[in-house]
């Protein structure tokens, strides 16, 4: 539809705005709505399309998984297309708008196609077509070398990913009867080996991860983040990561259905090392965007945490924990999108306001933009998994898993679970820590760029959407039973259990996912909790006047304090470069410049630091250089010389006369 | 009796398709490259002519007279007018010097000795010892390319190659369907054609008709 008003409306760019983000904020909602509908009612719905290859046609299906996934896309694309309009309104002018508008509703539609795909030829397509509209976008600034480059990464890790699934859906096709081997209806009926099941699934898995940005396969993720429009990175990192999740738990627990219990353990191992990694790796940046790209590989390790261990549980018989587990998983898959989306959205209207990346350059913003300001901070709060938002909810739920875990039979898993819940506390903490650095850094203290822009306040629309994104944080953090109780009928249909999410009195209030003598959480209290206590605070500090005082701040008798002196992310983030120094390719630098070449009368000092990521260097720089090398090598062979060539082919003549 | 006086003519006629093949690898003057390889079409041609009367099939007459007026006539009078034309006069220069290239030219007929020996044992037509010497031919006419850096020579080289093959296709199996050898002399006619453009655009370029030259095509890396 949007594209018919791109080619309709081709002047007037404001209406072409309007038009056309309020059209694809339609179209999301009603998709959201529709996968509500979807899971609330658990009916399964099948069409097969007319069209498609010939004798092949395209199969959609919207079941339960595919209705929540459509749900997470829609609601987050509602808001984002909300926020685009001012958005887009607001980017500078003479930017190709038209392209930006008609690949956002084609990566928007490709992702709903992609949740309601049921065979893996038309799966394949909206993924493709998912991954190359994303390019496009990624590609919107084509003027740099920087942006170009980090959409050819993005594109061929995309790629790499697209092969390992399509192989994996080979394999899996292979098993199946009858001529309809392609959907996936007739591969939820075949029975694979444990031999070839494990093929397709490490295959699929990997071609997921690929596009998840798991560790190591998360190299394009904060390259492409950065550098698309905001709006986009909010819709890939907030959806389009999950697109993959989508994937992995459709393939794992509809179409494999048994599998040995060390699958659970690649992926739970996978989940934390990207949740850890993730998290460090986003401390030391000081690039906003990217900063934020690294914690979605983070939250994606999370989720992938939740996911192994259902897995895990699965395989050793314990339905009810592997419900809680996939519960803990698709809760955060959701609150992710949401508090991602909110913040990449608040991302970009502090760098449109301040036409900066970089958070070093930036400060005080609270003064000039209260409300991005506020709803940022929400975002803050819930990725860093405190109450009442829902980021807390999740983790939660995912700690409850590790900490009710019976005992495995396998001493490997006896290890590993204890230790998985330290490294998921230590991801929250630092999470925290993290975004205890972003919000004060960009909001508060002083400017401490050199030039100091006029910074107004993000348009209404903008406002909007990241009010809405905002309040549904709220809701999802504190009615959780409720969202559960709808979410339950996805556990029940993937692994047969539910999860006893309420009991006694007050059902609807406590989250108790197995057993009230052991934990619950109550959203609703903790809220009234802390509004009270900060209306109580506020109440002892406002109620006499003249209890507050504004002062000069003490500068400990040093008498020039400047905006230099304030603390920015790369001193916060400095004790956390000594502590897990050996993770990061570190490169630190102080030197004096001299005044006048006289060594002793410095007048300034420069500091210079280069923290880069280990993987890099570790597996993706060496498999390019022999590339290289081979190519180069193997470019020898082409002497230009037609004697040359003339040889090649007369010693292979002989060698395959002699030999045949 | 008929069969025995044809068989070695036939042998006779291998042989000296063999010999103009060893001269053309010798012979260092252009001018008698371009009439060694009218030789050896006109072996050819007769040969062709000899297995058409013992195996009486009468298409390999007109094959027959198909390479008379080709390779006899009209390929070696268009050589000889881009000679003329684009005044080569030079002594041909090649790569390897030419004692080596005919050691390697007999290590190639032995080769293809040992290489026929199965299909001779299996055959049963009276022209199968040639068999060898049709695929030696092929190979000497390669060697020829290899070795030559002049394009005339390389030209002339790819068409005795061609010969080889027509040889072995009338040796093997008294010779190819008669739609399928005139598609082949077409083809041999166009691509000397082509070449003659080729070489009159290439002298143009270069200067020089020197292959080796060639190479300056190449992007640099």
């Amino acid at each position: 539809m949007p594209i018919l008003f791109v080619m309709v409306i081709e002047n007037n760019r404001r209406l072409l705005i309007y038009m056309s983000f309020a059209v694809s904020a339609l179209a999301s909602l009603i998709n959201a709505l529709a996968g509500i509908l979807t899971v609330a009612s658990g009916k399964t719905e099948q069409v097969i399309l007319p069209f498609g290859l010939p004798a092949l046609p395209f199969h959609l299906r919207l079941d339960q998984l595919s209705g929540f996934f459509l749900f997470v896309v829609g609601l987050l694309s509602f808001f984002v297309s909300i926020y685009s309009i001012g958005y887009v309104n607001r980017l500078a002018a003479g930017k190709p708008i038209k392209r930006l508008i008609v690949f956002y509703n084609i990566f928007i539609a490709a992702m709903f196609m992609v949740c309601l795909a049921d065979d893996a030829l038309f799966f394949l397509v909206a993924w493709e077509v998912m991954a190359a509209a994303s390019y496009f976008l990624v590609m919107f600034e084509d003027g740099r070398s920087e942006n170009r480059r980090a959409a050819y990464i993005y594109m061929v890790m995309a790629h790499i990913g697209a092969v390992l699934i399509l192989l994996s859906f080979g394999v899996m096709a292979g098993f199946t009867t009858g001529f309809e081997g392609y959907t996936f209806d007739a591969m939820r009926e075949a029975r694979f080996p444990l031999k070839w099941a494990t093929v397709a699934f490490l295959l699929s898995f990997f071609g997921f991860a690929a596009k998840a940005g798991v560790i190591p396969f998360h190299v394009w993720l904060p390259e492409a983040h950065p550098v698309a429009p905001s709006n986009v990175s909010a819709l890939m990192s907030g959806v389009m990561l999950k697109t993959a999740i989508y994937g992995i738990i459709r393939i794992t627990f509809d179409i494999i259905k048994v599998f040995p219990w060390w699958w659970g353990t690649m992926v739970l191992v996978l989940g934390l090392v990207s949740a850890v990694m993730g998290v460090l790796y986003a401390l030391m940046q000081h690039d906003l965007k990217k900063l934020l790209a690294y914690h979605s590989v983070e939250n994606i390790g999370i989720i992938l945490i939740g996911i192994g261990l259902s897995m895990i549980f699965t395989s050793f018989n314990l339905p009810t924990m592997a419900a809680l587990a996939l519960i803990a998983g698709l809760y955060h898959t959701m609150n992710h999108a949401m508090f991602k989306g909110l913040l990449f959205m608040g991302a970009g209207a502090v760098i449109n306001a301040t036409h900066e990346r970089n958070m070093d350059e930036m400060g005080g913003l609270i003064h000039h933009m209260p409300w991005t300001s506020a709803f940022f901070l929400v975002g803050c709060i819930s990725i860093s998994a405190l109450p009442p938002f829902n980021g807390f909810v999740s983790e939660w739920l995912t700690f409850q898993a590790f900490l009710l875990s019976p005992s495995l039979p396998i001493p490997l898993m006896k290890l590993l679970i204890p230790l998985g819940a330290a490294l998921l506390a230590l991801t929250g903490a630092l999470a925290a820590a993290c975004f205890v650095k972003v919000f004060g850094v960009i909001f508060l203290g002083n400017w401490r760029g050199h030039n100091h822009p006029v910074v107004t306040e993000a348009g209404w629309s903008m406002r909007v959407g990241m009010m809405l994104t905002a309040l549904t944080c709220l809701c999802l953090g504190i009615l959780p039973t409720i969202i559960i109780g709808w979410m339950d009928v996805l556990s029940e249909r993937l692994i047969q259990a539910q999860l006893i999410t309420t009991s006694g009195v007050y059902g609807w209030m406590w989250l108790t996912p197995v057993d009230p003598e052991r934990a619950s959480y109550s959203g609703p209290l903790v809220l009234i909790g802390i509004v009270t206590v900060c209306a109580i605070t506020y109440l002892l500090l406002h109620v006499k006047p003249g209890k507050i005082s504004r002062v000069a701040v003490w500068d400990c008798g040093f008498q020039r304090l400047t905006p230099k002196m304030q603390y920015n992310s790369v001193s916060f983030s400095m004790p956390f470069r000594r502590i897990f120094g050996f993770l990061f390719d570190i490169k630190e630098q102080i030197w004096l410049s001299p005044q006048q070449g006289h060594p002793a009368f410095p007048v300034k000092s420069n500091y210079y630091l280069r923290v880069r990521d280990r993987f890099w260097g570790w597996m993706y720089k060496p498999v390019i250089d022999y590339v290289v090398l081979f190519s180069r090598k193997a470019g020898m062979l082409q002497h230009g010389r037609i004697h040359v060539y003339l040889i090649y082919s007369f010693v292979t003549i002989s060698v395959l006369l002699a030999l045949l | 009796m008929k069969l025995q006086l044809m068989a070695q003519v036939n042998s006779f006629m291998a042989a000296l398709v063999l010999i103009a093949a060893f001269a053309m690898l010798a012979q260092r003057k252009i001018k008698s490259l371009v009439a060694l390889f009218a030789w050896q079409g006109l072996f050819l041609s007769i040969n062709t002519a000899v297995v058409g009367l013992v195996a009486a099939k009468h298409h390999l007459y007109i094959s027959s007279l198909l390479t008379l007026s080709l390779k006899v006539i009209l390929l070696p009078y268009i050589l000889h007018v881009l000679v003329a034309r684009l005044k080569i006069r030079n002594e041909i220069e090649t790569i390897v010097n030419i004692p080596t290239t005919m050691l390697i030219g007999i290590a190639i007929v032995i080769f293809s000795y040992h290489l026929t020996a199965p299909v001779r044992e299996m055959s049963t037509l009276i022209t199968r010892s040639t068999l060898a010497v049709a695929l030696a031919s092929v190979m000497i006419g390669l060697l020829m390319m290899i070795t030559r850096k002049h394009a005339v020579t390389q030209i002339i080289g790819f068409l005795a190659m061609e010969n080889g093959l027509f040889f072995a296709a009338t040796s093997a199996t008294y010779g190819m369907p008669l739609v399928v050898e005139l598609g082949v002399a077409l083809d041999v006619l166009i691509a000397a054609f082509i070449f003659g453009i080729f070489f009159f655009q290439i002298s143009t370029t270069f200067d020089s008709l020197n292959v080796e030259q060639m190479k300056n095509l190449r992007e640099d890396n």
